[in-house]
């Protein structure tokens, strides 16, 4: 019988026990479906065969990706553009280990991801057998919460609840492990929807009267900020931020998570802070005397050293997580709650509007004194932010844009013109190469009727490149373009700039053919050298139905400026190589 | 997407560094506003954590794990059942200055099987527990230091003595020093259980505090 007629069998006859739980994996399959998950990423294997068997008769659609970190890694993505968590799976050892990578960025970046994993039997457990690793041990400190499954008859409701706390208060990856025998052992228990427990209550809205304290202190300020973390996007509060911003005429800058919160087109965007952000946002973060923090844990690329980190600030501190109060800058005025509600309490207690045309005025200096005008040669080769500039021309503005990690992060974060919310897709905190196709992949599967397109690297490329099958396979319309500089650029840069230049296990002698390698994979395959050639090859790469690989050979000297240095002073950013 | 014609290796154009607004204030290395003349940060200090604890697979590993990961400098750590089946209440002592206190405390908290967490500070009624081996050629000797410091003996033979004494973290320490005359060969030494003094309560058993 076919996969299609097995499908339709139920329908056929209404007698049929196709649907009903029968085992363990039923339920868990039942948990994603009540949990309303329409898209799953793995792995196949041994120990998770059970609920590979479950999902036979499932509706959901499940996407086998070639490495179980690019299963993670999709699912991460799909969590990020669609609002919804994620949902990854692979066997017990080696697939539950490869997930690890993609768990540990979703942690980082608190995004919301549900992880299943594979086990041995519950009486092998801890024998060292077959494709056995102590994955609640391994995965503890990278998941927000991780359940051993130890019976069939609760299993389905370890699903639901790791979905549930996955995408409530501050969202991150959740991990249920299941035993072979648990997912094959008899059960008719529906696990219901997903329920929280009991113990976990997150907060919701901030104490009113250290809103009203914050709310004077904004008021009053001379040189205020807003800093949009990606708090902002996961809340839902992008329009809540618009509104405040415009209302009281606050600058706004982004952190690199919070990205498309508040539209870079705008008069009061100052866009992007920390290590590579701009002049004018690191001026106006050095200088302000009152900083509203909205959804960030001041990471340490974003303050660079914290003892010159908005040192005359009172700083207004909205987080979901009270652990993130005062962890890396003390807070002035913590509010804690959802980043949407707190911003509506904000937005009623404020009597009046700090007067901000002087300071609006100094802001409008800096973007002027410091412009991102890259210097770009008449004669090749190709500057890698022209190259960005033009996807973005070319593209509308729900253009979803996910990368790598290292100097094409960069240049795609800076160069691109964000102005939406859930378009940024990155690897943040953990900052994993190798992120950008397996994520363009499930950004697809989640806005498929969205433009994606990749910027990578030609380092992180290499290492997750086997995705590219998938992306063939499922004939996903996306663009992954290659800022090829023939190195690890960022290392290389940092070799510049603190290694007197020893280029130590940076430089690749020689690399693959990636057009070439594209067409081997059966994507579409281009080569970009020059000027002349750009408008008409993204064109065409756009227009492709399918996946396409654009291998820019980029100019090899271009580095990543603006740049604080590692702990540096905000304020003292380099924006050349001889003043860091 | 203008080219510019002017060739540059790379980067960008604006005033250097040196010419730029700089603002007046200054943070310690805890991210704490300072008065720059002072670099003021606080001190470790010492201090005992109650946390109630729903009694799942692996909560211990979590805890030990999660301050270890944090880098939190602990003195020691108790777990044991409470009145409450299903229920545990795991003492902590850590030596951190505030914010690593504070840091602790909200980040014990943010595990999903912690109930409550609170800081005993003040005087709370906090008792760790010792047995020595001693050698047993001066029993009259051993005998006398054991009852000064309120011990027990558990078990006398003609080359060893075990006692047991209870008290606090430094009453404790006084009586291993004492015992040192005797040749100590052998000390197993429990972290400190606690509770907080009076009617004060020791951690919340009904709901989560955030």
């Amino acid at each position: 019988m076919s996969k299609e007629q097995a499908r339709t069998a139920p329908e056929a006859d209404e007698e049929s026990t196709t649907g009903d739980i029968e085992t363990g994996a039923d339920a868990v399959v039942r948990a994603l479906e009540n949990a309303g998950v329409e898209h799953l990423f793995g792995v196949q294997g041994g120990a998770i065969m059970p609920v590979y068997d479950s999902l036979y008769y499932s509706d959901m659609t499940h996407v086998t990706m070639a490495h179980e970190q690019g299963a993670a890694h999709a699912a991460d993505a799909y969590g990020i553009v669609s609002g919804d968590p994620g949902v990854c799976m692979a066997t017990s050892g080696p697939g539950a280990t490869n997930l690890v990578t993609g768990i540990a960025d979703a942690s980082m970046d608190s995004d919301p991801l549900i992880a299943l994993t594979g086990q041995v039997p519950t009486e092998f457990v801890g024998n060292d057998a077959f494709q056995e690793t102590d994955t609640i041990g391994v995965t503890a400190p990278i998941t927000k919460a991780n359940t051993f499954a130890d019976d069939a008859g609760t299993v389905g409701t370890d699903v639901g609840t790791a979905f549930a706390l996955a995408e409530s208060g501050r969202q991150g990856p959740t991990l249920v492990d299941l035993p072979k025998d648990v997912t094959s052992d008899p059960t008719t228990q529906d696990p219901g929807a997903p329920t929280l427990p009991e113990t976990y209550n997150p907060p919701e809205t901030a104490n009113p009267d250290a809103v009203s304290d914050a709310a004077d202190v904004l008021a009053a300020a001379e040189k205020p900020v807003i800093l949009a973390g990606g708090g902002v996007i996961k809340a839902e509060a992008s329009d809540e931020l618009r509104r405040f911003a415009k209302e009281h005429e606050i600058p706004v800058i982004t952190t690199m998570p919070g990205t498309g919160s508040f539209p870079e087109d705008h008069e009061l965007s100052l866009e992007i802070a920390g290590m590579h952000g701009t002049g004018y946002a690191n001026m106006a973060i050095t200088v302000t005397d009152c900083m509203l923090a909205i959804g960030t844990r001041f990471d340490d690329r974003l303050t660079g050293g914290v003892e010159t980190f908005a040192p005359d600030a009172d700083i207004i501190h909205v987080d979901i997580d009270p652990a993130e109060i005062s962890k890396n800058i003390e807070a002035d005025h913590p509010l804690i709650g959802d980043a949407k509600a707190v911003l509506d309490q904000l937005a009623d207690a404020m009597v009046h509007s700090p007067s901000t045309d002087a300071w609006l005025e100094q802001c409008e200096m800096w973007t002027e004194e410091y412009p991102m005008d890259y210097a770009a040669p008449e004669d090749d080769p190709v500057k890698p932010q022209y190259v960005v500039e033009v996807f973005d021309e070319m593209t509308d503005d729900d253009t979803v844009v996910t990368t790598g990690v290292g100097q094409h992060q960069m240049w795609a974060w800076q160069y691109w013109t964000w102005t939406e919310p859930r378009t940024w897709v990155t690897s943040h905190g953990l900052g994993t190469m190798g992120y950008g196709l397996p994520s363009a992949i499930g950004a697809k599967f989640a806005a498929p009727d969205r433009d994606v397109v990749c910027f990578d690297g030609d380092g992180s490329f290499l290492m997750t490149c086997q995705e590219l099958s998938v992306a063939v396979r499922e004939n996903l319309d996306i663009v992954i373009v290659i800022l090829n500089n023939d190195a690890i650029g960022m290392v290389r840069q940092w070799q510049d700039a603190f290694f007197g230049e020893r280029h130590m296990a940076s430089e690749y002698p020689w690399i693959p053919e990636f057009d070439t390698l594209a067409e081997a994979f059966g994507a579409r395959g281009f080569r970009l050298d020059t000027y002349d050639e750009v408008e008409n090859v993204v064109e065409d790469a756009l227009e492709y139905d399918g996946p396409s690989v654009v291998d820019v050979h980029i100019d090899p000297d271009e580095n990543v400026y603006p740049m604080v240095p590692s702990g540096g002073d905000n304020g003292l950013f380099a924006l050349t190589e001889g003043q860091l | 997407m203008s080219r510019r014609q002017d060739v540059r290796r790379t980067g960008l154009e604006g005033p250097p560094p040196e010419e730029r607004t700089r603002p007046v204030g200054r943070r310690n290395s805890q991210g704490i506003r300072i008065d720059p003349e002072i670099e003021a940060e606080h001190e470790p200090r010492r201090t005992t954590i109650s946390a109630y604890v729903k009694d799942e697979p692996g909560v211990l590993a979590r805890v030990s794990g999660l301050f270890h990961r944090r880098q939190f400098n602990i003195e020691s750590l108790t777990v044991g059942p409470t009145q409450n089946e299903g229920y545990s209440r795991i003492t902590l002592v850590v030596e951190e200055p505030d914010p690593g206190i504070d840091q602790a405390k909200k980040q014990l908290n943010k595990l999903v099987p912690v109930i409550h967490v609170r800081e005993l500070d003040g005087n709370p009624v906090a008792v760790e527990l010792v047995i020595l081996k001693v050698d047993g050629d001066e029993p009259d000797k051993v005998q006398a230091i054991t009852e000064m410091y309120g011990g027990q003996t558990l078990d006398a033979g003609p080359r060893t003595i075990t006692v047991q004494i209870t008290g606090s973290e430094s009453e404790i320490d006084d009586a291993i020093d004492a015992y040192k005359q005797f040749g100590i060969r052998e000390i197993a030494r429990t972290g400190q259980a606690a509770l907080a003094r009076g009617e004060a309560e020791t951690a919340r058993v009904e709901e989560k505090h955030t």
